[in-house]
């Protein structure tokens, strides 16, 4: 099956991004796709290159860059979500591109399911 | 609309396939941005030529209610894009007669005409759609 996520929660605050994290990680073990995963309201907050949590703490960022290039997953961070709040193309983290959001709807469109995670 | 319109690339992959879209609404329309932004995905759902409907439950039903001023909160004032809807085919608004109830809210303090549902009746065309996105 092809999976579109949409990650709507900024990462540590929320599980949101963890939650979606394990949920990308097992469908792609079974054998499934996952086409794009798309940041909206703070989960944009996901896709700075300039996080750095301490070094005892998984690295949500750098695990969907990781997983991204492992597996050709589409990450989308919507512009108009990032520019409120100060995301912008020079601080992205490998894998992640600022896109509108038509993305989420063609990955609706596009995907057998779409799947929301936040509050 | 302009800020937001920016990512749609001519929708070619996608043309011919319509799919059915519900965006269920259930915060406040002040306090959080879910509501504002929630409704710049739906506006932009229009674009592409689907089958949209929207659903307002809980403190949802606020985001419709008439005669809002926010000049206090110095926050902008986004309601009167409820009345736009209509322009952009988007005419399928069902509201939660629970949460309705609850506000002490009637259809007449709302912006727009609505069809009014119980939640059994909305919980049937949840199951009806291809995609249910929820702010």
């Amino acid at each position: 099956m092809k999976f579109g996520l949409m990650i709507n929660e900024g990462p540590y605050t929320h599980q949101a991004s963890d939650t979606a994290f394990k949920f990308a990680t097992a469908a792609l073990e079974k054998g499934h796709q996952i086409h794009r995963v798309f940041f909206y309201h703070d989960g944009v907050n996901n896709a700075t290159r300039l996080t750095e949590p301490p070094q005892d703490d998984r690295h949500i960022v750098n695990r969907w860059s990781k997983l991204a290039e492992q597996h050709g997953i589409d990450l989308v961070v919507c512009v108009a979500a990032a520019l409120r709040r100060g995301i912008k193309d020079e601080i992205l983290a490998k894998g992640f591109r600022i896109s509108g959001l038509g993305q989420l709807v063609e990955s609706g469109i596009q995907a057998d399911r779409l799947v929301v995670f936040g509050d | 609309m302009n800020e937001t319109a920016g990512g749609i690339d001519a929708p070619e992959e996608t043309s011919g396939t319509v799919k059915k879209f519900m965006f269920v609404n259930r915060k406040a329309p002040y306090g959080t941005v879910y509501a504002l932004e929630g409704l710049e995905v739906v506006l932009i759902s229009a674009a592409f030529d689907q089958d949209v409907s929207m659903v307002f439950i809980d403190d949802g039903v606020y985001e419709l209610v008439k005669g809002q001023n926010t000049k206090a909160i110095d926050v902008k004032n986004f309601s009167p894009i409820y009345r736009a809807l209509e322009g952009y085919d988007i005419e399928k608004l069902y509201v939660d007669d629970e949460s309705l109830k609850a506000r002490g809210l009637t259809t007449e303090r709302l912006l727009v005409p609505v069809e009014v549902l119980n939640s059994a009746q909305i919980g049937e065309l949840m199951d009806q759609q291809d995609v249910v996105i929820s702010f």
